[in-house]
C-alpha cells in the first residue's frame, strides 16, 4: 500500500522530468529566504556530497577504518532541517553524522581529521566517524547505538525548558530506530512533558538491508506519533531542501511557541551502502531502484530550481565545484598532516576533574 | 550530633543540595506525589514543586536518557531507580552513553548525574529483585560506584556525589533505610574514594560494605573478638575508585585478608581486591585471601534457600578462621 | 592528470579484492562518480566509482584477477598523456600478486646445520625440592637466612607460615628436622652441564692416573681461634679460618718443594711460588679460583682477594686465568659440620688438603681435662712425587704453624 503511494509519487515527478522541481515537487519556497541563504545551502549540500565522496576514497585507501556511514543522497535533509534553526539550538543524531555536523557548522577539517584518527579531530581521535561532537556548535553527537540518543534528545529539550529557554533540539533518527523501545519511551516522555524536541526520521527506506515494510508494522512512520498524541508530518519529497526546510521550520516554530514536540518523517534515499563495507545494491534493493532514485538527486533538483528562479547560472555551479573542491582538498591536507593522538591521550577524558561549567 | 535514619540522611542530602544548586533536580518512578517508593524523597515535592521533583512513567531507559541529555547541557540530575534491578533496562544508557560520553566526545561533554536507589536482596523477592550489581557497574570505565553503610556516610557521600562532575552509581540498601545513626550537625561532605577503618585489629583484615557489612560482617567480627581474634575491619564506602592504600596498609600489618560481599563470586568486586592485593602485597600474605560471597546461582524465593545462598555470620567466621589457619 | 586506481579497502577486514567485472573498457571515457569496476571483498560485492574523469587508459588487473589493498588495478588519464611511469612497478596484467612463499629465495633448501639438536635437548634442570611456604614466610626466611626446607610447616599440606618461623627469628627454638611428609620424588635423567662434565672428566683422570694416599692430622685450634678473635676485634676486615689456612699453607709449601710440585713423567716441577686454589661449591658443581703468590701476601690481602674471587666464582664471573695455574688446593667442608674427609687431587697438582670442622673435644691441658677445639686435616698426595714421610712432615709443620699463629703475621 505504502510502496504504491511512493512509486506513484516518483512516477509523477519523473513524468514531468522536463521540469524537475515543478509540480508536484515544486519547491514552495519561503519568500522570506534571501537568495544568499539559498546559495549558501547549495554550497553546503555540495560540500557534504564531495566530502563524503572523499571519505569513501580515503576509506578505500585504508586511511579511514572501522565503520563509516556516508550521507550521499540525503543532503537536503541535513541542510533543509538545520537551515530552520539557530546556532544556539541543539542537534543530535545517530552514526550517519558527517553531513549534519557540517550543516551545524562543525569545521569539516576537524571532521576529516577525526575520520583519519588524528589528534586535531573533533574528538581528538577518540570517537571516530560515528561520534562527531562539538560543544561550541551545540552538536551533541554522533551516537552509534541505534535508539540510544533518542531519550537523550528529550533530556536536552528538558533542560532547555527547565531553564525557561526557547532553544529547541533536533533529533535525527533512522527509519529502523522507530522500532526500538527507547523511541517509544522518548516520544511518550516528550509529549507527556511537552519538551521542545523535534524528532526527524530520515526514512531512507532501509534499516541496513531490511526494508521498512519488513521491519515496521506501521509503514507510515510519522503515524507512530499518533500513539502519543504528538504533532507529526511527512515530507515525501525529501530530496527537496525547500520542502524539508518548510516542514522543519513549522515544527521548530511550534516548539518555540508551545514547548511541544513533533515527529517528522522525511523520505530520502542513500546512494551508498549502509556503511562503507556494505554494497550499494544487492539482495535488498536493486540497482534500478538506486538509479531511479538518483534521478531525483537533491543537488540537481535544487540547482534546477535556483536556475529557474534566476538565482544562479551554470557559471555559478562550475565555480561552486571549484570552491568546494578547494575546501575538501584543504580538509585532506589538514587531516593528513595532523599528528596522531599522543600516547597519554589514552588516559584523558575518562573522568571529568575540572569542576562544573 | 543528631540521630537520623539512612532514609532521612539521604533526604537531607538531596534537600540541601537542591537548595544550594538550582541545577539539581530529582526524577524517578513515584518520587513526587507518592513521596518515594521507600519514602526517601518524602516532602521534597512540597518544598521544590513539580518542576524539580518529577514523577516518571515506568520507562527506565527513557528517563535515564533524559537525565543524561539534561546533564550534557548543564543540569545536575538525580535519577532514582526504584531498585537497581530495574536499571538493567537502562544499562545501555548508563554504560554506552553516561559512562562513555566524556571520552567519546573527546572532552566536549561530561555527564554530572547521580543514579541512585536500593540494591541487593531484601527478603523473598526472588531472583530478579534481589541483585547486588555493584561489580557490573564498577567494571565500566567512566563510572564511580558508591555504597554507604550508615546514615553519616549516606548523607556525606550523596552530597559529594551530587557535586561530582561524573556519572555516579549510588547504591543504597533496601532493608537499611530505617536504620539509625549519628550524623554531624551542619554542613559536611565525605570524599569519594576514601575508606574507613571501622575497627582496628592485628590478626586479619576484613573488607566489607553496605548491608552485608552491617548485618553480617560486624556481627561476625564481634564473635571472633570474643574468641580472641583481632580483626581489622574496613568499609571502603566507595567501590570505585577503591581506597587501595588503606587496604594495602592493613594487609601489610595483618598479613591476612577476607572479603565479604553480597555479590556473586565470578568477577566480583572481591575478585578485583584479591588481584590488587596479590600484586601489591604478595610478600606480606601469610595465607590465601578468603572470600565470602553469595552462591553462584540466581537467588531463589524460598526463605531457607535464600538464607543458604547469601553470606552469613557463620561463613564469615569460617573464612576468618581459615585465613588464620585455625581450622 | 594521470591517476592510478588502487584496490580499495571495502571493509575493515578485507586484505585483497577480486575483480568481478570491468564496466569500462580500456580507452573508454570515464566521468567522476561513474561506476568503474565491480569488486568482491570478503564481505560483499561492491562497486568502485571513479574519483576522477578521463580515459581508462590501462586495466592492470583484469577480470578474475586478485590484488591486495592499495595495489594499482588501472590507470585513468587524459588521451594524450604519457602513463609509462605509472606502469613501471606494476605486475603483469591479470596476475595475482606472487605470494612470498613461492619466491625462489623461500624455496632454497634449509641450511644443513638446522638446530635440530637444540629442539630435542631438554634444558638442564636441577630439582632441589622447593619448600611450600606463604609469600610472607618466604620473605621472612630470606631476611633471616633460614632454610625453609628445614622447617616443618604447620599450614595445609605442610605450608610454612609466619608462625612456624617466629620462634626461630626470636632465637628460642632450633629448626626442626624436615618432617616425614616429604613427597616421593620423580626419577628422571638430567643432562649434565658443561661444568659437571668437566669435573667428571678431571676427577676420573686424577683418580686413575695419580696414585693417591692420605695422611690425616689433628690440629688444636684454640690458639688460632684466639688469634683470629684478637685480630677481628681491632680490624674492620673480618678474617676467616680459610684465610689463616691459606696463609699457613703458603708458608709451609715453600719449605716442602716436593708437595708444591707437579709430576711430568720423567721429571717433576717444583714451584717457587704458592698459588693456592680454594674449592667453591656451586649449585651444579664446584670451581677452584686461584690466589696467586700467597707467600708474598699478608692475611688481610688474602682475605680481600679471596672474598672477591669467591664472590665472582659464585656468580660465574671468573676469568680463565683466575681458575688455572694453581700449585696446591684447599677444600674445606667444615661449614657443613664434616669432621674429616679425603679429597681427590686437582690435577696436575701434587696434593690437596681436605679440612674438616672445628669441633669441641676434651683435651689435657696442664694436667687437666678441659674442653678444647680441634680440627682434622687430611692431605691427599700423588705418590709419584710425594712419599708418606714427606706428606707427614708437611702436615706436621702446617699443624705447628696453625698452633702458633702469631708467625702468620711475619
Amino acid at each position: 500500500m505504502r510502496r504504491q503511494l511512493l512509486s506513484q509519487h516518483l512516477v509523477h515527478v519523473l513524468m514531468n522530468n522536463s521540469a524537475i522541481g515543478s509540480a508536484p515537487s515544486k519547491p514552495t519556497r519561503d519568500p522570506g529566504l534571501p537568495p544568499d541563504t539559498l546559495l549558501k545551502w547549495y554550497d553546503e549540500m555540495l560540500l557534504i556530497r564531495r566530502f563524503e565522496e572523499k571519505s569513501a576514497q580515503l576509506y578505500g585507501m585504508g586511511k579511514i577504518g572501522g565503520f563509516c556511514h556516508l550521507y550521499n543522497g540525503q543532503e537536503a535533509v541535513s541542510t533543509g532541517s538545520l537551515g530552520a534553526i539557530n546556532p544556539e539550538d541543539y542537534v543530535i543524531t545517530a552514526y550517519r553524522d558527517h553531513g549534519l555536523a557540517i550543516s551545524k557548522g562543525v569545521d569539516p577539517r576537524a571532521i576529516l581529521a577525526e575520520l583519519l584518527g588524528k589528534h586535531t579531530g573533533t574528538t581528538k581521535g577518540k570517537g571516530g566517524s560515528m561520534h562527531i561532537f562539538d560543544r561550541e556548535k551545540n552538536f551533541l553527537g554522533g551516537h552509534a547505538i541505534v535508539g540510544g540518543h533518542i531519550p537523550i534528545a528529550a533530556g536536552v529539550a528538558f533542560a532547555s525548558k527547565y531553564r525557561g529557554e526557547k532553544r529547541v533540539c533536533l533529533c535525527f533518527i533512522g527509519d529502523g530506530a522507530t522500532n526500538i523501545g527507547t523511541f517509544h519511551e522518548s516520544l511518550n516522555l516528550a509529549a507527556l512533558w511537552k519538551l521542545p524536541v523535534i524528532y526527524i526520521i530520515e526514512n531512507n527506506k532501509y534499516g541496513m538491508g531490511t526494508a521498512v515494510a519488513r521491519a515496521s508494522a506501521v509503514e507510515e512512520l510519522h503515524q507512530k506519533a499518533a500513539a502519543y498524541d504528538m504533532r507529526n508530518e511527512v515530507v515525501e519529497s525529501g530530496y527537496d531542501v525547500l520542502a524539508v526546510h518548510k516542514a522543519v521550520k513549522a515544527a521548530v516554530d511550534h516548539a518555540r511557541a508551545t514547548y511541544e514536540p513533533s515527529l517528522l518523517e522525511i523520505q530520502t534515499f542513500r546512494y551508498r551502502g549502509h556503511s562503507m563495507s556494505d554494497p550499494v545494491s544487492g539482495h535488498y534493493r536493486t540497482k534500478e531502484e538506486v538509479e531511479t532514485q538518483k534521478k531525483l538527486d537533491p543537488l540537481v533538483v535544487f540547482a534546477e530550481s535556483l536556475k529557474r528562479d534566476g538565482l544562479a547560472s551554470d557559471e555559478y555551479f562550475e565555480n561552486a565545484e571549484k570552491r568546494i573542491k578547494a575546501v575538501v582538498d584543504e580538509c585532506v591536507e589538514f587531516a593528513e598532516n595532523s599528528p596522531e593522538p599522543p600516547a597519554d591521550e589514552l588516559w584523558k577524558d575518562v573522568y571529568f576533574e575540572r569542576g562544573g561549567f | 550530633m543528631a540521630v537520623v535514619s539512612i532514609r532521612e540522611a539521604l533526604n537531607q542530602a538531596m534537600d540541601e543540595e537542591m537548595t544550594r544548586d538550582e541545577r539539581v533536580f530529582l526524577m524517578g518512578e513515584e518520587v513526587a506525589q507518592y513521596n518515594g517508593a521507600y519514602k526517601v524523597s518524602q516532602g521534597l515535592l512540597q518544598k521544590f514543586g513539580p518542576r524539580r521533583i518529577i514523577d516518571t512513567p515506568i520507562a527506565e531507559a527513557g528517563f535515564a536518557g533524559v537525565g543524561i541529555g539534561a546533564a550534557m547541557v548543564g543540569l545536575r540530575p538525580i535519577v532514582e531507580f526504584m531498585t537497581w534491578n530495574f536499571s538493567l533496562v537502562a544499562y545501555d544508557q548508563i554504560v554506552n552513553h553516561a559512562a562513555k560520553m566524556l571520552s567519546m566526545s573527546g572532552g566536549h561533554f561530561h555527564v554530572p548525574i547521580v543514579f541512585r536507589g536500593p540494591g541487593g536482596a531484601a527478603h523473598n523477592l526472588g531472583a530478579t529483585h534481589s541483585q547486588a550489581l555493584e561489580s557490573i557497574y564498577a567494571h565500566i570505565p567512566g563510572l564511580k560506584v558508591v555504597m554507604p553503610s550508615n546514615p553519616r556516610d549516606a548523607k556525606g557521600l550523596l552530597k559529594t556525589a551530587i557535586r561530582d562532575d561524573n556519572p555516579i552509581i549510588f547504591i543504597e540498601s533496601e532493608v537499611m533505610y530505617g536504620e539509625k545513626g549519628e550524623i554531624p550537625d551542619g554542613e559536611y561532605t565525605i570524599p569519594l574514594g576514601v575508606g574507613e577503618i571501622l575497627r582496628e585489629g592485628t590478626d586479619v583484615t576484613v573488607v566489607s560494605w553496605s548491608k552485608i557489612l552491617q548485618h553480617v560482617t560486624v556481627k561476625a567480627v564481634q564473635r571472633l573478638a570474643e574468641e580472641g581474634i583481632s580483626v581489622e575491619l574496613i568499609d571502603p564506602r566507595t567501590i570505585k575508585p577503591m581506597d587501595w592504600e588503606l587496604i594495602f596498609a592493613s594487609v601489610r600489618k595483618t598479613n591476612r585478608l577476607v572479603i565479604v560481599e553480597e555479590g556473586w563470586p565470578f568477577a566480583g568486586v572481591g575478585a578485583q581486591i584479591v588481584d590488587e592485593v596479590q600484586k601489591h602485597c604478595f610478600d606480606d600474605l601469610d595465607a590465601p585471601v578468603e572470600r565470602v560471597t553469595q552462591e553462584d546461582v540466581p537467588l531463589p524465593y524460598a526463605h531457607n534457600l535464600e538464607v543458604s545462598s547469601l553470606p552469613n555470620i557463620q561463613r564469615v567466621i569460617r573464612a576468618v578462621r581459615k585465613a588464620m589457619y585455625l581450622d | 592528470m594521470a591517476t592510478k586506481i588502487l584496490m580499495p579497502k571495502l571493509s575493515d577486514t578485507m586484505t585483497e579484492g577480486l575483480i568481478l567485472k570491468w564496466l569500462k573498457a580500456e580507452g573508454e571515457k570515464v566521468k567522476q562518480g561513474e561506476i568503474l569496476v565491480e569488486i568482491e571483498s570478503d564481505k560483499a560485492d561492491m562497486e568502485l566509482e571513479a574519483y576522477d574523469s578521463g580515459l581508462l587508459r590501462k586495466i592492470i588487473v583484469s577480470q578474475g584477477g586478485k590484488a591486495p589493498i592499495g595495489a594499482p588495478i588501472a590507470v585513468i588519464a587524459a588521451a594524450d598523456e604519457d602513463i609509462s611511469a605509472l606502469l613501471t612497478d606494476v605486475p603483469p596484467p591479470g596476475a595475482s600478486k606472487p605470494q612470498p612463499a613461492t619466491s625462489p629465495a623461500a624455496q632454497a633448501p634449509a641450511p644443513a646445520t638446522a638446530p635440530a639438536a637444540l629442539s630435542v635437548t631438554p634444558s638442564p634442570v636441577v630439582e632441589t625440592g622447593k619448600a611450600k611456604a606463604s609469600p610472607l614466610a618466604r620473605r621472612l626466611a630470606e631476611e633471616n637466612r633460614i632454610d625453609l626446607r628445614r622447617i616443618s610447616g604447620s599450614g595445609p599440606q605442610g605450608r610454612v607460615i609466619k608462625r612456624d618461623l617466629e620462634p626461630l627469628i626470636s632465637g628460642k627454638v632450633p629448626a626442626a628436622p624436615v618432617s616425614a611428609t616429604v613427597p616421593t620424588g620423580e626419577t628422571k635423567d638430567v643432562e649434565l652441564s658443561l661444568i659437571r662434565k668437566t669435573i667428571a672428566r678431571r676427577m676420573q683422570e686424577s683418580k686413575q692416573t695419580a696414585p693417591h694416599f692420605y695422611v690425616t692430622m689433628d690440629v688444636d685450634m684454640e690458639p688460632a681461634m684466639a688469634f683470629r678473635e684478637q685480630l677481628n676485634a681491632v680490624s674492620a676486615v673480618k678474617l676467616s679460618f680459610t684465610d689463616l689456612l691459606v696463609k699457613a699453607c703458603a708458608a709451609t709449601l715453600l719449605k716442602h718443594p716436593n708437595v708444591n710440585a707437579t709430576y711430568l713423567g720423567d721429571r717433576m716441577r717444583q714451584f717457587g711460588e704458592a698459588n693456592i686454589a680454594v674449592a667453591v661449591a656451586l649449585e651444579d658443581g664446584l670451581v677452584t679460583p686461584v690466589l696467586r703468590n700467597c707467600e708474598r701476601k699478608g692475611l688481610f690481602q688474602i682475605n680481600t682477594e679471596l672474598r672477591d674471587l669467591v664472590e665472582r666464582a659464585r656468580n660465574r664471573r671468573l676469568k680463565a686465568e683466575e681458575y688455572q695455574g694453581a700449585t696446591f688446593t684447599i677444600s674445606n667442608l667444615g661449614m657443613f659440620g664434616v669432621e674429616d674427609f679425603v679429597a681427590i687431587i686437582n690435577p696436575p697438582e701434587g696434593a690437596i688438603l681436605a679440612v674438616g670442622a672445628i669441633l669441641e673435644a676434651p683435651v689435657v691441658r696442664n694436667g687437666q681435662i678441659v674442653v678444647g677445639h680441634h680440627m682434622k686435616m687430611t692431605l691427599s698426595s700423588d705418590h709419584r712425587i710425594i712419599d708418606g714421610a714427606v706428606a707427614a712432615r708437611f702436615l706436621q709443620e702446617l699443624k705447628a704453624t696453625l698452633e702458633r699463629p702469631a708467625q702468620l703475621l711475619l
